[in-house]
């Protein structure tokens, strides 16, 4: 199992594509290492008769000469993206018993270019978190342990559980997505690689809804080539989602190809935060040597209203997360406890089918956007967002990608800072500034803290320069040269 | 902005969350905090800054208008919690 689960998905698709391992024999393992993960709580459902079905029927299609770009690879799909007869949860009570009769755009691309699926993964309810912690199916634990610690760590959030998949070896690579670093931060809390393409590159038609201007679907891999080819196959225009973008999709992975000299990268000054730990400060000037080293050029700039960004987020975030999460009502799926009259029935079964986290952001999103506040709040919050995205479009009218850590700490302990909501906040002030402005970002890991944590660093490009992000990606992978591995690794 | 329990009460009553009396006195708190928090943006001019209507540029096209989908009742039913004779039922609202 381990020789097969260790591989890279790049490596596994070589494999295959030389005859020298079936997609079977491949899946068969993954299924092996989706169960020996099980004490992380990493999957909500697991599909493995599915998944050897579907591996045997890429196998056929390979005899045929028929492969798909992930033709054969074994993944895991976070339980945010509807999945056609497969219990699709959103970490949610709400969401009971919830069959999908139909397949989200961005798993059904997966399917055509060859992917198998191991199952669904846990993740914080409705995506609203950054610990796993608000998952109706419990938290997940990370697989990396601090040094000489063995309490177990949250593997951040929201897509806790893919990310916790990746880096235990149980898929080769698994989707999440990121409405404000849920990619990114949980990928830099477990050692792995997590892309948020721009906004408008994915489909969201099938993706359970949080915050729509702000939700993105994107890979999460333990390789900057195996982000690239998996996005390859998720990226593309759909009817069904008038967001998303028709514009060509390239191949990402051709993107890896050239070198960094003479790119420009961006160090945001006001990244600096007060207080920010010291071992984070030294990871991103190290960043900054090895592009140098690369042949980048590094510039300063200034992200005037970087700060504005997270409280800005928690305007917008709640307000479309209210008018979203409207539809869970008790009369057409998942959960319904029965009440005297029909607001009763709604009131009680919202009481009951939210947990705490998303209680609170749809009680803030319902107050932003009342009658009398809507002004003072959500148009004011709209109006910061346009500043934002303005401060991005100005920098990168002098450098082409921005180099900035992914979170301001490495994983924490299970149970922490779950009694202060803004102090959970905090784990996403460089991630949701790209958020607000629809940019694409990557975290790619980069180091270990001073306990041996995994951490990561964050590039952010141009809205769908996808290309240069990776390719800049791929050049602080290689300086970085992170093989450290986490202490619990499937079939070890 | 602070936030009082019988606030929290009726933005729970708008939002259809049951929220028990124990429950408003935190959430107070907590909202309280969280809105105190994002007043920050005040400290801004925004005078003259257009809301933000979409992050990235794009022109909404047409479709034509015709049914593309449904015919599947069944598929639309097969999650209710309690369907019946072909429909969706809710607690009876007209006496």
């Amino acid at each position: 199992m381990d020789e097969l689960t260790g591989l890279d998905l790049s490596a596994a698709r070589d494999l295959l594509a030389k005859g020298e391992v079936s997609s079977k024999e491949l899946t068969e393992a993954h299924v092996a290492a989706v169960a020996a993960v099980r004490p992380l709580n990493a999957f909500i459902t697991e599909t493995p008769d599915k998944a050897i079905e579907m591996a045997e029927a890429s196998d056929a299609r390979r005899a045929k000469g028929e492969a798909g770009v992930m033709e054969g690879l074994p993944i895991a799909i976070k339980d945010l993206y509807c999945t056609e007869g497969v219990l699709t949860t959103a970490g949610s009570h709400i969401l009971d018993g919830f069959h999908p009769p139909y397949e989200s755009t961005v798993t059904a691309k997966l399917w055509q270019a060859g992917a198998v699926m191991l199952g669904k993964t846990n993740m914080d309810e409705f995506a609203m978190g950054s610990s796993n912690m608000t998952s109706y199916y419990g938290a997940v634990e990370n697989p990396w342990r601090r040094a000489g610690d063995n309490r177990p760590l949250v593997p951040g959030g929201s897509s806790g559980g893919s990310g916790a998949a990746v880096a235990a070896r149980a898929a080769l690579g698994a989707t999440g997505t990121d409405t404000g670093g849920s990619i990114r931060q949980p990928a830099s809390f477990c050692g792995i690689v997590g892309m948020k393409p721009t906004y408008g590159r994915c489909s969201r038609w099938g993706l359970v809804a949080f915050a729509s201007s702000l939700d993105q679907a994107g890979p999460m891999t333990r390789s900057v080539r195996d982000a690239a080819i998996m996005l390859t196959a998720m990226a593309g225009h759909d009817p069904r989602d008038s967001t998303s973008v028709d514009r060509p999709v390239p191949d990402y992975e051709a993107a890896l190809a050239g070198d960094v000299r003479g790119l420009k990268v961006g160090i945001p000054k006001e990244y600096r935060l007060d207080g920010m730990p010291a071992e984070i400060e030294a990871l991103w000037q190290q960043g900054v040597d090895w592009l140098k080293a690369a042949g980048a050029e590094v510039h300063d700039i200034s992200l005037p209203h970087t700060r504005y960004a997270l409280p800005t987020y928690y305007i917008v975030a709640p307000a479309e997360a209210s008018s979203n999460l409207a539809r869970y009502d008790g009369v057409r799926y998942g959960l319904r406890v029965p009440g005297e009259d029909l607001t009763d029935m709604y009131e009680a079964t919202r009481g009951e089918g939210f947990g705490a986290e998303v209680k609170r952001r749809v009680l803030i999103g319902t107050y932003v956007l009342s009658a009398g506040y809507y002004d003072a709040y959500y148009n004011k919050a709209r109006r910061v967002r346009t500043l934002i995205l303005k401060d991005f479009t100005d920098a990168f009218e002098t450098v082409d990608v921005v180099l900035t850590p992914t979170a301001p700490s490495a994983a924490f302990a299970i149970g922490e800072k779950m009694d202060d909501p803004i102090a959970m906040y905090l784990n996403d002030v460089f991630t949701v500034p790209a958020s607000m402005a629809g940019l694409p970002g990557i975290s790619v890991p980069a180091g270990l803290s001073e306990d041996g944590l995994p951490l990561g660093l964050q590039l952010i490009g141009r809205a769908f320069d996808e290309e240069t992000v990776f390719r800049v990606a791929g050049a602080l992978e290689s300086a970085a040269g992170f093989d450290s591995e986490p202490p619990f690794i499937a079939g070890r | 902005m602070a936030v009082d329990k019988d606030t929290v009460a009726k933005i729970a009553k708008l939002a259809r969350i049951r929220v028990s009396e124990e429950q408003q006195a935190a959430l107070a708190g907590e909202l309280s905090n969280i809105l105190g928090w994002v007043e920050q943006l005040n400290e801004l001019d925004t005078e003259g800054v257009a809301p933000m209507t979409s992050v990235v540029a794009m022109t909404p096209t047409l479709r034509e208008d015709k049914v593309t989908d449904g015919r599947c009742p069944d598929k639309i039913l097969a999650n209710a919690p309690e369907p019946a004779h072909g429909f969706f039922t809710v607690p009876k609202v007209v006496e």
